[in-house]
């Protein structure tokens, strides 16, 4: 059983058709990661999938379930967390509230808050403060902290490295690697090492048209081919 | 402890002040107006703060809020003209008027709060604007521009006596007569203040932490698994059954029920004003809020005219305190409120206490 499966997904956004035919496989597991250059479509998929915008044609099929058409907090419920490019946290909540709302009843398991502190200790510190005043890479921590204060089937995260310095972003990957040992993660990144440190799978969008997918060493080999679709060289 | 709200020990010592001066009001201030003031805010204690639940918590703006006030009140107001005065008819009543308020909140809410914010709020101001012109064109049921007048249970009749003194006259305590009007008072003063813990509970609980990030991003609260529009409506719906409740409470204490003194459009500035000037999403601030505009409104003009007597002998000065000139004069008082104290005052002494 795949975790996601993608098929013929239409987005239009107004009068615009922003992806076409969009089709790709996520397996069970890991870290999947989604490249591609600025506005080739990459977050409008993964808003898509979260039920942000509905297609005008294809399936989104989650766990062998079609999930395209169902509102967002449907797709949420059924164990599906997005981290938005722009972290999404509640600036007036407190780091605590914030994480509370993640959960089903509102409270914590108190093993996995533990685990949570583990990863990123500096939630622990600001438990109390309220969001709004983290520095970027704390908010970032928060982020991704709440999208797994609960055990989820697939994490879709969008950009999750952006203005961050090397440090953070170091701190972030080792966390990405922790979580993906029960946790499906689909990526969507422009650094390609980070994402190549990462990630086992990849797909590549270029003007909301998936023009290459496979393993993401097989790409990291193949310069003409990062040069062609990417403009980079690793 | 849970934190009940927000607020540093400066809020809370003011809110504790006029708590205090509440519960104590007929004793501390004697004489009819003053008691009828204390009244008159501690219905808009909990008509702003239902308000502000609405508005400063999840963000919708509502023009609708007196109307549902006003269902409440015509509820009791009706029974009590067309039946005796019993408890039974204000208990009926006023539970059609609370009922009438949710299912008219529940109606409009899933009609329309899934549009954008401008179009919510003109749809309310549409259907309060109806409710207007039907209380006053229904004269049969509504009494129309004039209202109706009734009489409330015998408990809160001035004539009757809640103690006895040794002669078998009403009984006194610190020189006030022990009548129905003080049963009268503090029927709504301890209504009033049940309401209001109600709001405030609700505020400190999970569904209150749900509303705060739905009132600041309701797409990602959305991405949380919570569905939006029925938080949404849930919470209009609550709101309504509040401010209904809290019109059920001035309708018993006035025994008269008109337009003007539940439905108009003037009691909903004056609601905006008091969150405005109490502090928005705050809680605590309905409560300072309301104080401050209900005693502008009363002794202002007196203020004024105590101000224009001992100025008598300068030039322009008492003709500019002249009390006819209230209103400029609140709007001046207002002005400078919002310039010294942009979040209300809760909100701006809260934050100042957080920053040191």
């Amino acid at each position: 059983m795949n975790a996601l499966e993608l098929n013929g997904i239409e987005t239009r956004i107004g009068r615009y058709n922003v992806l076409h035919e969009v089709s790709f496989t996520v397996p069970e597991g890991g870290v999947f990661v989604l490249l591609g250059r600025n506005g080739a479509g990459k977050t409008t998929t993964l808003r898509t999938i979260m039920g942000f915008w509905t297609p005008h044609a294809g399936s989104v099929r989650f766990r062998d379930t079609e999930i395209s058409g169902l509102h967002t907090s449907v797709i949420a419920r059924k164990g599906v967390a997005f981290v938005p490019e722009d972290m999404g946290i509640f600036r007036a909540l407190t780091v605590a509230e914030n994480m509370t709302l993640a959960t089903a009843r509102g409270q914590f398991d108190s093993a996995r808050l533990d685990w949570i502190f583990d990863l990123f200790p500096a939630l622990k510190t600001f438990w109390n403060t309220a969001a709004g005043g983290l520095s970027g890479g704390q908010k970032q921590m928060l982020a991704v902290a709440r999208a797994i204060i609960e055990p989820r089937a697939l994490i879709l995260i969008d950009e999750p490295t952006k203005g961050l310095a090397p440090a953070i972003v170091d701190a972030m990957a080792e966390a990405f690697q922790e979580i993906a040992r029960d946790t499906t993660i689909l990526l969507v990144e422009q650094n390609f090492e980070f994402a190549r440190a990462l990630g086992r799978d990849m797909a590549v969008i270029e003007d909301g048209r998936i023009v290459h997918t496979g393993s993401i060493e097989a790409f990291a080999e193949d310069t003409e081919l990062q040069t062609r679709l990417l403009s980079l060289s690793v | 402890m849970a934190r009940l709200g927000i607020g540093g020990w400066s809020v809370r010592l003011i809110v504790l002040g006029i708590g205090v001066a509440l519960l104590f009001a007929p004793f501390l201030f004697p004489g009819v107006r003053a008691i009828e003031v204390a009244a008159r805010i501690c219905v808009f204690i909990v008509l702003v703060a239902s308000y502000d639940l609405l508005i400063g918590y999840t963000g919708i703006v509502s023009f609708a809020h007196t109307m549902f006030f006003g269902l409440g009140a015509y509820g009791v107001g009706i029974a009590l003209a067309q039946h005796d005065a019993s408890w039974s008819a204000l208990i009926l009543g006023g539970a059609a008027g609370v009922l009438a308020a949710l299912v008219l909140a529940v109606l409009i809410a899933l009609l329309s709060l899934r549009v954008k914010a401008i179009f919510f709020a003109m749809v309310t101001l549409a259907v309060a604007s109806v409710a207007l012109v039907l209380a006053s064109q229904l004269s049969n049921l509504t009494g129309g521009e004039d209202g109706v007048t009734y009489s409330a249970p015998d408990l809160f009749s001035p004539a009757t006596a809640l103690f006895h003194d040794a002669t078998g006259r009403t009984a006194r305590f610190f020189g006030v007569r022990m009548d129905g009007k003080i049963a009268a008072y503090y029927f709504i003063f301890g209504g009033s203040l049940v309401l209001y813990l109600i709001l405030l509970r609700v505020t400190v609980s999970p569904l209150g932490t749900v509303l705060k990030a739905i009132r600041e991003n309701e797409a990602r609260a959305e991405a949380l698994g919570y569905r939006v529009v029925a938080y949404r409506t849930f919470v209009f719906g609550f709101t309504a059954v509040m401010a209904a409740l809290a019109g059920v409470l001035y309708a018993t204490w006035l025994q008269y029920t008109g337009p003007d003194t539940t439905l108009s459009f003037e009691i909903m500035v004056d609601i905006l004003l008091m969150v405005v000037i109490g502090g928005m999403g705050t809680m605590w601030g309905a409560v300072i809020g309301a104080a401050a505009l209900v005693m502008a409104q009363y002794y202002l003009r007196d203020l004024m005219q105590a101000a224009s007597d001992a100025l008598a002998g300068l030039p322009l000065l008492p003709d500019l305190l002249n009390p006819d000139r209230w209103l400029l004069w609140l709007g001046i008082v207002f002005i400078l409120l919002v310039y010294f104290f942009p979040a209300g005052i809760a909100g701006t002494l809260a934050g100042r206490e957080t920053r040191k």
